[in-house]
């Protein structure tokens, strides 16, 4: 019998496994289905980790390194190379491994930590052939970064995320020729930061507003159409040109990975794609927690180390009984005017003790605004804030001051131009 | 020297092997690919169709409904994914519903079992998803989904181990008519032959024109599609087909064996010329839009936004009606235009085939034994006791892969092993299904490219996605060299 079972040992889980040993609990175990623990982090090989979190900047693999050096101060046990494949509500985990076969695991509470996985061409509908030489951005970092083999020598990205950026840079340094990042929003969907270091740095081409129409190849992929499109995302016809190229690299986004939430009937977030959560990362199951991207996709590791502290916090609460927070009343956070997501949706007053961190994101480009906390329009408290992007996530304090001066049920976030 | 080369291994190719394996014969298929079911085989709407759809007395309307009893036998005795879910034509006017009792008669005289004509509300009862505005429908129990390329890798598989030869990457150039053989040449060698049967696909008018003139002209039809996330998989239980208008067939949604749904085709007829350019079985944002537009009038809320994947195949449609099954000279035999209900009709094809050559002649002796039987490995069906003992057997089978699918090594090995072994990353999908989830790939991809460079013997930079010389990487990074 474990006290917490943390599924997936990256950036999240370790986070989460570390926090709850800190805050007393004993009998933790972390699966991890890779062959190392680290997760996404192990082929980030470029720097600019760490600047929140611990103030300076490693790269992904030192980032990760941290957080293993300390696991071996613990008694957290670690099971490589294992695949959990379904949870139950009664925190039983079945898993499975070459060494160890199928195995029912029971636990007290559980932490899901699975990270994410990449949007593909199937989700985007793109016109064209199917030949080789289009993968996702990560697929090639994985095959550039860990496995030492090179995607191609003509490329082309097809999305702005930050994974594509990077790997735009990383493409070149290895020789090969970046002809164009191409964005269907009129705004990028990845990091001001990425923007200058990875493209303007390399003079490689950002066409906002743009998308592809035609794919050709028949074994190999030979040439891209790209048009520029309207204000409804629509190609203009006249606008074509034809880009020869051997790969195309697609950045199109990140999707939770929640086959074991869902599963087992954690309540979701249609806007998230993650569970809904309540202010200390429990799911609509008491005991089972959620964090890091399998919850909501970050742009940085380090507010998931943040998050997932939380998680492993009160998953040690939970486990030591300290609070028995199922059945106390709850209010909800609503997305208002201008916010596509906020998170966590749901808070219980009396288990907030200053404040709870709000982490939202907007929907359009904003520059300078006003996000507003209200109820029933009346307007409880209100930040000013500046350069809002949907690429970037964003955090407003709610502080337990304002929960206890009025008896409420809902909120309402709101963003409006300043 | 062959008693008979079978040019083709989709299905018709592995039918017609398949029941020849029975007989005393030396028997060898070229495939110009790298692997059974690679064209029009592997991209279609993977139906076994009930039959009332060929018109009565036709070879197609025999074929077809002999073929859908065939198919259950066959996928029953051979382990080919089936599942019996029935369709239901619907009806959006009055005029269709007229439409449907014309088919409901037709059916009933081609034979068909069970037909049902259903009014709207029996029919929203079953499908409380379909537009709430239809007239009615006509329910056919009998229609099942197969899972296509598995179904023609089965009958290659059971043919083999009878004793029939696969050589694959044998693209057929030529044909020499010889004294009293022919003499097949290909990319890679000549094969002499007693006898030849074009089951050449698309190209069967090309392989036909080897030996004599044209006798049809084919005119390749694109149909497009959509695979939507199991997680769309309760959007429809049957077969949804839309009543046939003079506009055409219409948009059918459909799950799949797997438990995803299927959606499409359109039909457009493409220029010959793009056959094999990779233009042909492209998708096209016209196609993509004719298929959801079709698809929003039988199930309104239909979610293509989770599609993960689209592709498309091309019907090999001729200027004839019916199905091509002839002799074109001696010891020379067409099976062209295979469209719709060809995949169903396959079996009895070849069985019509078979009946075709022996009154011209072919003897058949039956073999003292011929294994009719095939079995895999379903890991994934298995029971957790189950599991532990296949994985204590082999620990392969307890590292997952795949995790979209849960496809194991164990099982991604056994497909580069069996007896038709995949070649490439797409064969693996096709005999595993690694990689045809919600990630495609993403994930398993590089590990899926390791194990097939490891099973091969040959480098990652090797390995092929899907046809030959379909290279994944391109080189080694600066660092390694």
């Amino acid at each position: 019998m474990y006290d917490l079972i943390v599924v997936g040992g990256g950036p999240a889980g370790l986070a989460a496994a570390l926090s709850a040993y800190e805050n007393g609990c004993e009998k933790i175990l972390i699966v991890e289905r890779d062959l190392e623990l680290g997760g996404i982090l192990n082929q980030c090989i470029h720097n600019g980790f760490g600047l929140h979190y611990f103030k300076e900047e490693l790269t992904g693999p030192e980032y990760a390194e941290r957080f293993i050096d300390q696991l071996k101060n613990t008694s957290i046990e670690v099971m490589l190379d294992t695949i959990v494949l379904e949870i139950t509500e009664d925190k039983q985990v079945h898993t499975m491994s070459k060494e160890n076969g199928y195995q029912l695991l029971q636990s007290k509470a559980i932490v899901l930590a699975m990270g994410c996985r990449e949007r593909t061409r199937g989700a985007i509908q793109m016109p064209g052939s199917r030949p080789a030489g289009i993968l996702t951005a990560g697929a090639a970092q994985r095959y550039v970064n860990i496995e030492g083999y090179m995607v191609g020598k003509k490329v082309v990205i097809l999305g702005s995320g930050d994974i594509g950026l990077i790997m735009a840079r990383r493409m070149v340094l290895e020789g090969a020729e970046v002809l164009a990042c191409i964005e269907l929003m009129p705004y990028s969907g990845g990091l001001t930061r990425n923007i200058v270091q990875c493209l303007d740095d390399f003079n490689i081409p950002l066409y906002l507003s743009h998308t592809i129409t035609d794919v050709t190849g028949k074994d190999r992929l030979e040439s891209i159409t790209m048009a520029k499109v309207d204000d409804k995302r629509k190609p203009i016809p006249g606008t074509e040109q034809v880009i020869d190229c051997d790969t195309l690299l697609l950045s199109v986004g990140l999707i939770p990975e929640n086959e074991l939430s869902r599963n087992v009937g954690i309540q979701m977030d249609q806007q998230t794609r993650g569970a809904m959560v309540y202010e200390n990362m429990e799911t609509s199951i008491s005991g089972i927690f959620a964090c890091g991207n399998v919850l909501h996709v970050h742009d940085l590791v380090d507010y998931v180390s943040a998050e997932s502290s939380l998680a492993g916090k009160a998953a040690a609460e939970y486990v030591q009984q300290q609070n028995n927070i199922a059945e106390k009343d709850f209010l909800t956070i609503n997305n208002g005017q201008g916010i596509s997501y906020i998170l966590p949706q749901k808070i219980r007053k009396e288990n907030v003790d200053k404040k709870v961190d709000l982490y939202y994101r907007v929907n359009q480009v904003y520059d300078t605004c006003i996000v507003s906390i209200q109820h029933q329009g009346e307007e409880l408290a209100k930040f000013k804030r500046k350069n809002l992007a949907p690429g970037e996530m964003e955090t407003i304090p709610l502080r337990k001051k304002l929960l206890d001066k009025v008896d409420i049920k809902e909120l309402d976030i709101v963003v409006r131009e300043a | 020297m062959y008693d008979i080369i079978i040019i083709g291994a989709g299905i018709i190719g592995t039918s017609v092997a398949y029941e020849l394996a029975k007989y005393q014969l030396n028997i060898c298929v070229l495939e110009a690919e790298n692997d059974v079911s690679v064209g029009t085989t592997k991209a279609n709407s993977a139906i076994l169709h009930a039959g009332y759809d060929p018109k009565t007395g036709s070879l197609n309307a025999k074929l077809n409904v002999e073929g859908s009893i065939l198919a259950k036998e066959l996928c029953e005795k051979l382990d080919v994914p089936r599942k019996q879910i029935g369709s239901l034509v619907i009806a959006f006017s009055k005029e269709d519903l007229s439409t449907l009792e014309a088919l409901y008669e037709r059916g009933k005289q081609n034979g068909v079992a069970d037909l049902q004509l259903l009014t709207a509300e029996e029919t929203l009862e079953m499908e409380p998803h379909l537009n709430s505005e239809i007239f009615g429908a006509l329910y056919a129990p009998t229609a099942a989904v197969v899972n296509p390329w598995e179904f023609a890798l089965a009958l290659g598989e059971t043919a083999k181990i009878n004793g029939v030869e696969f050589k694959f990457n044998q693209r057929v150039l030529d044909i020499q008519e010889e004294n009293d053989f022919f003499s097949v040449i290909t990319e890679k060698g000549s094969f002499k032959t007693k006898q030849v049967i074009n089951a050449a696909g698309i190209h069967a008018e090309e392989i036909h024109r080897l030996v004599a003139p044209p006798t049809f002209k084919t005119i390749p039809c694109r149909g497009e599609y959509y695979l939507l996330d199991l997680e769309e998989g309760e959007t429809v239980n049957h077969v949804i087909f839309q009543c046939p208008t003079k506009a055409g067939k219409g948009i059918l949604i459909s799950p799949t064996t797997h438990g995803n749904i299927i959606v499409g085709p359109n039909a457009e007829n493409i220029a010959p010329e793009l056959i094999n350019t990779g233009a042909d079985i492209a998708n096209t944002s016209m196609g993509l839009e004719q298929v959801a537009k079709g698809a929003r009038l039988s199930v309104p809320t239909i979610n293509l936004s989770n599609s993960i994947r689209n592709f498309s195949g091309i019907r090999a449609n001729t200027d004839r009606e019916e199905f091509v099954i002839e002799k074109v000279i001696d010891d020379f035999y067409d099976i062209a235009g295979i469209n719709s209900p060809g995949l169903t009709a396959a079996p009895a094809i070849a069985r019509y085939l078979v009946d075709l050559m022996a009154e011209d002649g072919l003897v058949l002796t039956e073999k003292e034994t011929f294994i009719d039987e095939r079995t895999r490995v379903h890991f994934n069906d298995a029971s957790i006791e189950e599991k532990q003992k296949i994985i204590k057997e082999n620990p392969d089978y307890g590292r997952i892969i795949c995790r979209c699918e849960n496809i194991t090594e164990g099982d991604i090995r056994q497909s580069l092993r069996q007896t038709l072994p995949a070649s490439s990353v797409d064969g693996v999908k096709r005999r595993t299904i690694a990689g045809m989830g919600r990630c495609q790939g993403g994930f398993c991809g590089p590990r899926v490219v390791e194990i097939i460079a490891d099973e091969l013997n040959i480098a990652p930079t090797e390995v092929d996605l899907d046809k030959l010389g379909s290279r994944i990487l391109t080189g080694i990074t600066k660092e390694v060299n």
